[in-house]
Formats: structure tokens, sequence, C-alpha cells
């Protein structure tokens, strides 16, 4: 099994789960609907988890996989807090939009 | 009785701590009874001490804390009970007593009624501790303390502005000779590494000093008695302070405080004796004092202010007595001036209560019918400052023109007594135009007037009496009677270390001289009076309204304009350099420099409060970089 998979050279996971962050990193950034965020958020963590996954693999060590159920853990837990804020945002400003809080400034 | 030595000063130090926080709740009899109480069991304690070096013949000595040990300077918390302090206790408590008793009466309905007796027993301690210090750091503090409480008691009255000004210059005033005091102290521990005075005073005996060094001292020490007591120039604090009530001008400015100066030098005699410059200085100073004060009290027209320069001019005199070396001679002036001078003062109290605050003798007259009791103490009071013979003032002051003469001779002799002459005819010309005559007020204050109450009228027969009876204590050798010159021989007991602590001097005039001198006194004392009578009891000498007084008189009447020659040379120049100062370093510079970091720091944070714009995609962009910063700086 472990022939099979590394079959695959590490350099293509670490690519492309460098793409997948960058991508999560922007969409935080760039898009303005909550719900949207907090899936960049997911994709930030799961382009981690798989990195983790594919290192584990490779160095045939388990400590990389136990990391990802932590990890997954703390995602699922700090998911139904955002979504929770987001249900709070939405009733408090009737839209999903966060660039509509900005009432804390000078 | 060594224990209970402390406790003299500190039963006054109770009842100021006891009024002073529980006053306001208390009825106005306890604080009374607390106030004079305090005073009443030091003058007991004062007695008990008094016979114990009496009969001992060796003074108390009792340390009550130690205070400091730099390097071969110890001071402690430490009283002496000698023959001269001993004395001066009994007389602060005794009078101080008297006027405790007065003051429930007069202040009884003023509002500050607890705070008067709040500072009355703060000043009363302040004093013991400067008579009954052990050295002169003891004697500083309570130097001090009652220059402080002057100033309280002074503005007492404190929402009048003049009172104010009044209390500021007299302690101001009194600051300035303390400057004097301090260098004087300095010098003393140079000289003799140690500020208590057994050990100065011995240390003088066995190690010689230059003369030049002793001078200093002296006339440093001496800078300080010029401003506690009043010489010149620093005298014009004395009639100002009348702006405070009347028990205070007795108690302060006649009985005690001013008396602190004639304590310092006799207590320091051992050093005085030794520079002929400084006693010169001493009794120059004094004597002028005397005759410009007794100038102006003859044109006053405020019965307290009469009084005031009235005490100016007596402290002259017994600076006069320092100055010549009849040191015992100061201090039974000190003693019969107190009893008279607090009579007059306390006298003047009822009179003025009586007129409902009237203090202008050319709005008084006849008092004598409506006033009978307050009439014959006054009279008393002012024949026994004028000299009026076996009355206690004619003793005191016969010895000093006494020793004057034989001293200085015939010059100083004629011009102290002119001095007393001009003594006799003012304090007339104020008894006679106060008491005799018809009455030049208004009706109101005619039907208000009215005899005191007994606890103003009871301390002023007591005085009274003493004012009498107060030449036994030192009558003179001529006389022949026993005991003769008992305050001298008193004086001249053990201190410290077995020395005298004032010794008894010779007098070289022959008997007859001395006779000669009383009568020409006695006879200058009671023509001044009489004359007085004949002219001051007719309505044609009256003295004139403000604006009418010209020429001589009106010189006299302004005081010789001696505070408005201090206004302009000493007091604007400052106050001109003060708003210099103000304005370029107070204001511009310091105030630029401290306002100047505020602001700045506002206009930075100014800047730095844009950060927060509310802008969540700003904010979040930040957060990327800074973590990519982060990163950076472990690669780099």
């Amino acid at each position: 099994m472990l022939e099979i998979v590394k079959a695959v050279p590490i350099d293509y996971f670490v690519y492309l789960c460098t793409v997948l962050f960058v991508i999560g990193v922007l969409g935080v950034i760039v898009r303005r609907n909550a719900i949207v965020v907090l899936m960049c958020i997911e994709l930030m963590l799961n382009a981690v988890n798989l990195l983790l996954a594919a290192f584990s693999t490779y160095l045939s060590d388990a400590q990389g996989q136990i990391m990802v159920f932590f990890i997954m853990v703390v995602a699922a837990a700090e998911a139904a807090v955002g979504l929770g804020i987001l249900v709070m945002i939405y009733r408090n400003t009737k839209s999903t939009d966060i660039s509509m809080l900005d009432n804390l400034k000078w | 009785m060594q224990t209970l030595i402390p406790l003299i000063p500190f039963l006054p130090l109770i009842g100021f701590a006891i009024n002073g926080l529980l006053g306001a709740r208390l009825s106005k009899t306890v604080v009374g009874l607390i106030g004079s109480g305090s005073v009443l069991l030091s003058f007991i304690l004062s007695v008990m001490a008094f016979m114990e070096v009496s009969a001992t013949h060796h003074p108390v000595e009792s340390q009550a804390y130690h205070f400091l040990s730099v390097g071969s300077l110890h001071i402690s918390f430490g009283f002496l009970v000698d023959a001269l302090s001993g004395w001066m206790m009994l007389v602060v408590t005794g009078v101080g007593f008297l006027i405790h008793v007065y003051s429930f009466g007069y202040m009884y309905d003023d509002d500050g009624f607890c705070r008067f007796f709040t500072y009355l027993n703060l000043f009363i301690f302040s004093m013991l501790l400067l008579v009954m210090g052990d050295n002169f750091l003891m004697l500083f503090f309570g130097w001090e303390g009652v220059g402080l409480c002057s100033y309280l008691l002074i503005g007492f009255w404190y929402t009048n502005r003049a009172y104010n000004h009044a209390a500021n210059k007299a302690f101001i005033m009194n600051r300035i000779g303390d400057l004097g005091l301090l260098l004087g102290m300095f010098l003393v521990y140079k000289t003799f590494d140690s500020l208590h005075f057994g050990e100065v005073f011995s240390r003088l005996q066995t190690d010689p000093v230059e003369t030049g060094v002793i001078t200093t001292i002296c006339l440093l020490l001496f800078v300080g008695a010029i401003g506690k007591s009043a010489q010149i120039p620093l005298y014009t604090w004395l009639p100002d302070a009348m702006a405070g009530p009347t028990p205070v001008s007795a108690l302060i400015h006649a009985a005690t405080m001013v008396t602190a100066g004639i304590y310092l030098v006799a207590r320091c005699n051992g050093l005085f004796s030794l520079s002929e410059t400084a006693l010169m200085t001493v009794a120059s100073v004094g004597l002028a004092t005397s005759l410009l004060a007794a100038f102006i009290g003859l044109r006053q027209n405020d019965i307290k202010k009469v009084l005031a320069y009235s005490t100016v001019s007596q402290l002259g005199l017994m600076f006069l007595a320092l100055g010549m070396g009849a040191y015992t001679s100061a201090i039974f002036h000190v003693t019969t001036h107190a009893f008279f001078k607090a009579l007059l003062f306390l006298g003047a109290g009822s009179v003025i209560h009586a007129m409902g605050g009237e203090q202008d003798i050319r709005n008084m007259g006849g008092l004598r019918k409506h006033l009978p009791i307050t009439f014959w103490v006054f009279l008393i009071g002012t024949f026994a400052i004028s000299g009026v013979p076996l009355l206690s003032g004619f003793f005191s002051k016969d010895e000093i023109l006494a020793h004057t003469f034989d001293h200085g001779g015939v010059a100083w002799w004629a011009l102290a007594s002119f001095s007393s002459l001009l003594t006799a005819v003012y304090m007339g010309r104020l008894f006679f135009l106060t008491f005799y005559g018809a009455f030049r007020g208004t009706h109101e204050q005619e039907h208000h007037l009215h005899e005191s109450p007994a606890t103003m009228t009871i301390p002023l027969i007591i005085l009274a009496v003493l004012s009498v009876v107060g030449g036994l204590f030192n009558l003179p050798h001529i006389m022949h009677t026993e005991p003769s010159q008992w305050l001298a021989h008193w004086l001249s007991g053990n201190g410290l270390n077995g020395q005298p602590v004032i010794p008894a001097i010779e007098g070289h005039i022959e008997a007859s001289t001395e006779w000669l001198l009383m009568g020409i006194a006695s006879l200058v004392a009671v023509a001044a009076l009489l004359y007085t009578y004949m002219t001051y009891t007719k309505p044609q000498h009256v003295p004139l309204p403000d604006e009418q007084v010209s020429g001589l008189g009106k010189l006299l009447a302004e005081k010789f304009y001696v505070d408005e020659l201090y206004d302009a040379v000493i007091v604007r120049p400052i106050e001109f350099f003060s708003r210099i100062l103000h304005y370029y370093v107070d204001v511009w510079a310091i105030d630029g420099i401290v306002n100047g970091v505020g602001k700045g720091i506002e206009t930075l944070g100014g800047q730095f409060r844009r950060l927060q714009n509310g802008n969540i995609e700003y904010y979040l962009i930040g957060m990327v970089a800074g973590s990519i910063a982060l990163l950076l700086t472990y690669f780099l």
C-alpha cells in the first residue's frame, strides 16, 4: 500500500496544499459573504490536514494523523461557534455581508 | 517627678487632639473644660516640678524620645527643668490658664469656638516645648510651632482678607528671623559639636573659642530674637497682629510668644557675656525699638494698637536690660509684663465686648460708670506699666533703669527713662480717653454697654492682684525687706553641671544713687499720669478723625511710614521678580514642556487611531501580513 502512495512524490502534496491554503486565505480576505469566509477557513484547515496526513504516510509516523484528529475536532467546534456568530450578525444587520460591521472605529 | 515631666507639654497636646478631632460634636462647656483643664493640669505639674527643683537645688532632666543620631550629633526630645525654664513654665501655664478661662466667656458666641481652643492648646504645647527643651533643636521646634499658632490665631476670622494678610505678615517676618536662628544653631553645632544646652555651655568653659565666632553666633541668634520678639526692623507684624481675637493678643503677643526671644538670649547668657559687641547690639536695638514704638503709640487710636506698640516698646526695654548684662532683670520684667500686659489686653477685650466690637477710643469715653470692674483692673494695669511706685512694673522697670545707669552711663539711662515717660503718657492717654469724659459713641452702643461675665472678670481680677504684688518677686536690696532679690537668687541657682543658670551680677551703684534714680522714675511716672489726666479728660483734646491729623502727629499716627517703606523697597521688587519668574519660567518654559509632552502624545495617538477604521477586510489583511512578517523573522 505504502509503495502505491509513495508513487506520488511528496512535492506534489506540498504544492497542492499550499495552493489550497492560499486560496483559503485569499477567500477570507476578499469575499464579503460571511458563510463563504467560514468555508474558506475550513478550506485552510483542511489543507493543513491533508499535508499532515501525507507526511504522516510518507514518514510512517502516526503522529501526523493524530494531530489531524485534533485539528478536525477544533475545526468542528470553531465552525459551530462561527455559525452561531453568523446567526447573530444576521439577526442584527439582516444581511451576511461582513463589511456592514464597521461601527467600532474612531 | 521625672516621668511626669513630659506630661507637662503633652497634656495640652492631647487637649488639642481631642478638641480638634471631636470638638464639633462636644458641647461648648466640655470643649472649654478640656482646653482650660489641660493647661491647668500642666500648671499644677509645673508647680510640682518647681518645688522639686527648689528642694533638691538640681535641675530635673527627662528624655522622652531619642530623635536622631547622625555622626556626632545626638538629638532627643529631652526636657530640662532648671531655674530659668521652671520659672518660664509657671508664667506660660499660669497666665495661659487664666486666658483660657477668659476666652470661654469672650469667644462663647463665636462659631469657631472649638477651633479657637484647639489652636490655643497647640500654642501652649509649642511654647512649653520651647522653654522646656534641653537642646537648641527642641527650642526651634517650639519656636516654629508658636509661629504657626500665631499665624492660625491671627487669621482666626479667616473670611476677612485683611486679617489673612496680617497673619501672613506675622509668619513671614518670623521666618526671616528664623533664618538667623538656624544659622546661629548651625554655627553652634560647628563650634561646640553639640546642640545640647548643658554640653554647649560646659564646653564653653573648658575650650576657648575665639570672640569673633562667639559674636557671630550671638548676633545670628539675636536676629532670630528680633523676628520673634518684634524689634527693629522686624516689628511691624505685631501691631497688625491685633487682627486676631483679643485673648490671642493677650496670650501670644503680650505674655508668651514674644518673650521667646528674651528667653533665648537669657538661656544663652554664657555666650552673650563673652561678646561685648553682641551685647551692645542687643542693647542698642532694644533701646531704639523702645523709643520708636513709644512715639508711635502716642498717636494711635485703636485700643489694641496702642497696647501692641506698648508691647514692642516694653520688649525693647527688656532687650536693653539683656544688653546691659542684667539678664535677671529682663526675666523679672518678662514676668511682670506678662501680668499687666495680659491684664491690659484682656481688659481691652472686656471694653470691646461691651462696646459690641468697637475698638476706636475716639468713640469711647466715660466707660468708668458702666464697666466698674474693667475700669478698676485697667487702672491697676495702667499704673503698673507706667511704673507707679510699689506696683510690680515699678520694681522691674526700675531695676532695668538702675542696671542701665550702672553699666551704660547717664546717656543710656536718660533715653531709657524717656521711653518710660512716653509709656506713662500714651498709657495715660489711652486710659483717660476710654474711661473718663463723656461717652462719644452711638446710642445703640450706649444701651449695649454691660460689664463682662464672671468667666472674663475673674481672670482680670487675678491678673490685677498679680500686677500689684508681682514686685515682691525681686525686691531691690536697698529696700531692706526680706526676701529681697528672690528671683535673682532663684535664677542663679544650680543649672546643669552645677553652673548657675544666670549668674548674679554685681551692681556698682551706691544705695543713695539708686534711691535717687527710683525717685526720679516715680516722679516722672506720676507727673506723666497727672498730665494725661488733666489733658485727656477734656473734650477738646479728644484725638481728631484721621483726615484732620497733620504734621508731626500725622507722622506718628502713620507709624513713621515704615510699612509703606517696606512695601516699596522689599515687597514690590519681590512681587515684580515673582511675576517675571512666573511668566517666563513657570508658564512659558515648564508648562510649555509639560503641556508639550501631552500634546505630542495626543498628536501621535491621533495618527495611530486611524488604524481603527472599522473595515474588516483591512483588519484581516493586517492579520495575514503580520503573520507572514512573523514567519519571515524565523528565516531571516
